[in-house]
């Protein structure tokens, strides 16, 4: 079971100050939540895909890269990667290079995005959304997958005899988590290849998504990666952490009611009906607990702690309460409940060894240059050479 | 034949065999002065459909939703965008019902925000082909056009199927029986269009052609992956498929 934090990476005024960050503090405060993060034992660390102000992640690769060189055991992944406005072309070079250079410590959560004016900047028509998730995520499978791919779709230009660089680390590509919170297609393009499902959970009622995740797990089924208990379930959750409960609420309230997205909410309904938890460690462990029996074992856990205006010292204490007080237990708690045959995420090491069990992995080498900055229809040494690839004819 | 008149409108023989269960009648009322004379105006037209009904033999209940009350439910549903517990009880005996009679007072030549507001928190296919009286009520006769002209169209976007006579009650009204013949007319509409199957029919039929809502609220919403149909464009998009097939 893995446990971690997500961000949107936003930038709101603190209410009990009224001091704002700069985008380059709240820049290099991620950095920071992201350290504490790995130091403390947290699993993942995930960061999410912004196009507007006041959010700062509109490049999510360049700061991961950034993290994972200051981190060490901490899988970097994303919340969510946008499937819809970015050029999967692009998603699959990016990726790629970010997961060699934090050496397999990198997955990705793909998904829409909820921003309506991203779609037009980018040149997407957002009524398209779902066909264009599941559209951009059918070629970026491949990509990863094919050396050299012939492809012809709705939304982008054809490709023709086109490698994707660098290929996957160790020709293995990351693992993708697929992110919706309402659509059954995406569920539906999740359990055909086998990847995992995020739901966001918070914000919603109770076990809102149950019905999803449900879906999801029967489908994973009916496409033959394992029983439905086996299926890769990542849940999200939210948490305001102090020794004494009654300080979490306290401390919490003013930046729960003044951020703008939860104006008009209250605190305490919001505790009751939400996955959000405020309140001791045992409180945090408790509710978590609810969620693995009401969605069945799952995979992953990320808790949003970081957003609403929190000053960089309280996000650094939250990350610390969670990664000492609370997670430790949980792990314990819920492997001892979890039920036997119920895998881990995959990560890396896992995906090589069930690749190539004791075999030593792929390195592809290219062939070289032929001087027209193609390498033919074998563009690595050791590729199919059978492969027929379509070149754009000279002109 | 019989030496009786046959009634203006043959209800009691009209449409299939009757229903084995009671017949859901569900008031929405955004009245809130006590008594509501919007209130009163949705009874009354239940209780002759009520008595229609029951002329052809058909049982039939009423239930009532106030709005009054989920007034701060409804406004907290609109900013979380979810419903909260005591209105997610509502919505589903509103999507349960068989036919509903809507009931809102005029505020400033326009329905209750109110009103507005607990529409704009129902799922899109919450009311498919669910036959509907449309009532208001007002201050004055210069705000009769506001049922037709701002009801008609949002149930006209729910796909409910509102019958063709709306009413409208001004206080000068509730002195004249022309009141009590609308409310009767009215009444009988939706009694046929109740009778007639035809918006079962319609939901049964062309359910897959209106936009829906996995796990949502209404009464036939897609819940599980036994329900949903794997064999649409985005569904093989999603199964590996290409978007340009076909």
């Amino acid at each position: 079971m893995q446990f971690g934090i997500f961000t949107v990476g936003d930038i709101a005024p603190n209410p009990v100050t009224g001091y704002t960050q700069s985008e380059a503090e709240r820049i290099d405060n991620i950095v920071r939540v992201a350290q504490r993060a790995d130091e403390v034992g947290l699993d993942v660390f995930a960061l999410g895909e912004h196009h507007n102000p006041p959010f700062i992640p509109s490049s999510p690769t360049t700061l991961l890269g950034h993290i994972s060189a200051l981190t060490k055991r901490i899988i970097l992944s994303t919340s969510v990667t946008l499937m819809t406005t970015n050029d999967p072309v692009k998603v699959a070079e990016d990726y790629a290079m970010l997961q060699h250079v934090a050496k397999g410590r990198l997955d990705l959560m793909v998904g829409r995005g909820n921003t309506v004016p991203v779609y037009p900047w980018f040149g997407k028509d957002i009524r398209q959304g779902v066909a264009l998730a599941l559209e951009n995520y059918n070629l970026l499978h491949r990509l990863w997958r094919e050396d050299v791919v012939n492809w012809e779709g709705k939304f982008r230009t054809p490709l023709q005899g086109f490698t994707s660089t660098p290929r996957p680390l160790d020709d293995v590509p990351p693992f993708v988590w697929h992110g919706s919170i309402r659509t059954p297609e995406i569920a539906e393009q999740a359990a055909f290849y086998g990847n995992g499902y995020f739901a966001n959970h918070i914000l919603a009622p109770n076990f809102h998504f149950k019905p999803l995740v449900d879906f999801y797990r029967e489908r994973f089924e009916h496409y033959g990666h394992g029983t439905r208990e086996q299926a890769i379930v990542g849940l999200g959750g939210q948490a305001f952490i102090a020794n004494r409960s009654q300080d979490a609420v306290n401390t919490f309230r003013p930046y729960f009611e003044n951020y703008p997205l939860f104006r008009g909410s209250s605190l305490d309904d919001f505790i009751a009906r939400t996955p959000l938890s405020v309140g001791s460690p045992q409180e945090v462990i408790d509710k978590t607990l609810t969620f693995q029996e009401g969605f069945g074992d799952y995979q992953r856990q990320l808790f949003a702690l970081d957003s609403m205006g929190l000053p960089v010292e309280m996000a650094l204490e939250q990350v610390e309460l969670l990664g000492t007080e609370v997670v430790p237990v949980l792990r314990k708690e819920m492997a001892a409940r979890r039920a036997p045959g119920v895998p881990d995420a995959p990560v890396h090491a896992t995906l090589v060894t069930a690749k190539y069990g004791d075999e030593a992995p792929r390195q592809p080498r290219p062939n070289p240059n032929r001087g027209d900055n193609l390498s033919g229809t074998s563009p690595y040494q050791d590729s199919d050479s059978e492969f027929e690839a379509h070149f754009p004819l000279a002109v | 034949m019989t030496a009786e008149a046959p009634r203006p409108f043959d209800t009691a023989s009209a449409g299939a065999s009757a229903p084995a269960s009671p017949v859901r009648l569900v008031i929405v009322s955004a009245g809130v002065s006590e008594p509501s004379s919007t209130r009163l105006l949705a009874d009354r037209t239940a209780q002759k459909a009520i008595d229609l009904l029951s002329d052809a033999g058909v049982p039939a209940s009423v239930g009532v939703i106030e709005l009054g009350p989920l007034a701060v439910d409804i406004a907290q549903a609109i900013v979380s965008g979810y419903p909260g517990e005591r209105l997610q009880t509502e919505i589903e005996r509103l999507a349960a019902a068989d036919a509903v009679i809507a009931s809102t007072p005029v505020y400033k030549a326009g329905i209750s925000g109110l009103f507005k507001s607990f529409a704009d928190v129902l799922d899109n296919d919450l009311l498919i082909a669910t036959p509907v009286i449309l009532a208001a009520t007002a201050g004055s006769a210069r705000h009769a056009m506001v049922v037709d002209e701002q009801m008609r169209p949002l149930f006209a976007f729910l796909r409910a199927m509102p019958t063709p006579t709306s009413l409208f009650a001004a206080p000068e009204d509730w002195g004249s029986s022309a009141l009590g013949d609308r409310i009767e007319r009215a009444a009988t509409e939706l009694v046929l269009l109740l009778r007639s199957g035809v918006g079962t029919a319609i939901a049964e039929s062309a359910w897959a052609e209106y936009q829906h809502q996995f796990a949502g609220n209404a009464s036939r919403a897609e819940r599980a992956a036994s329900d949903v149909d794997f064999n649409t464009d985005l569904m093989r998009l999603a199964a590996g498929g290409s978007a340009l097939a076909s």
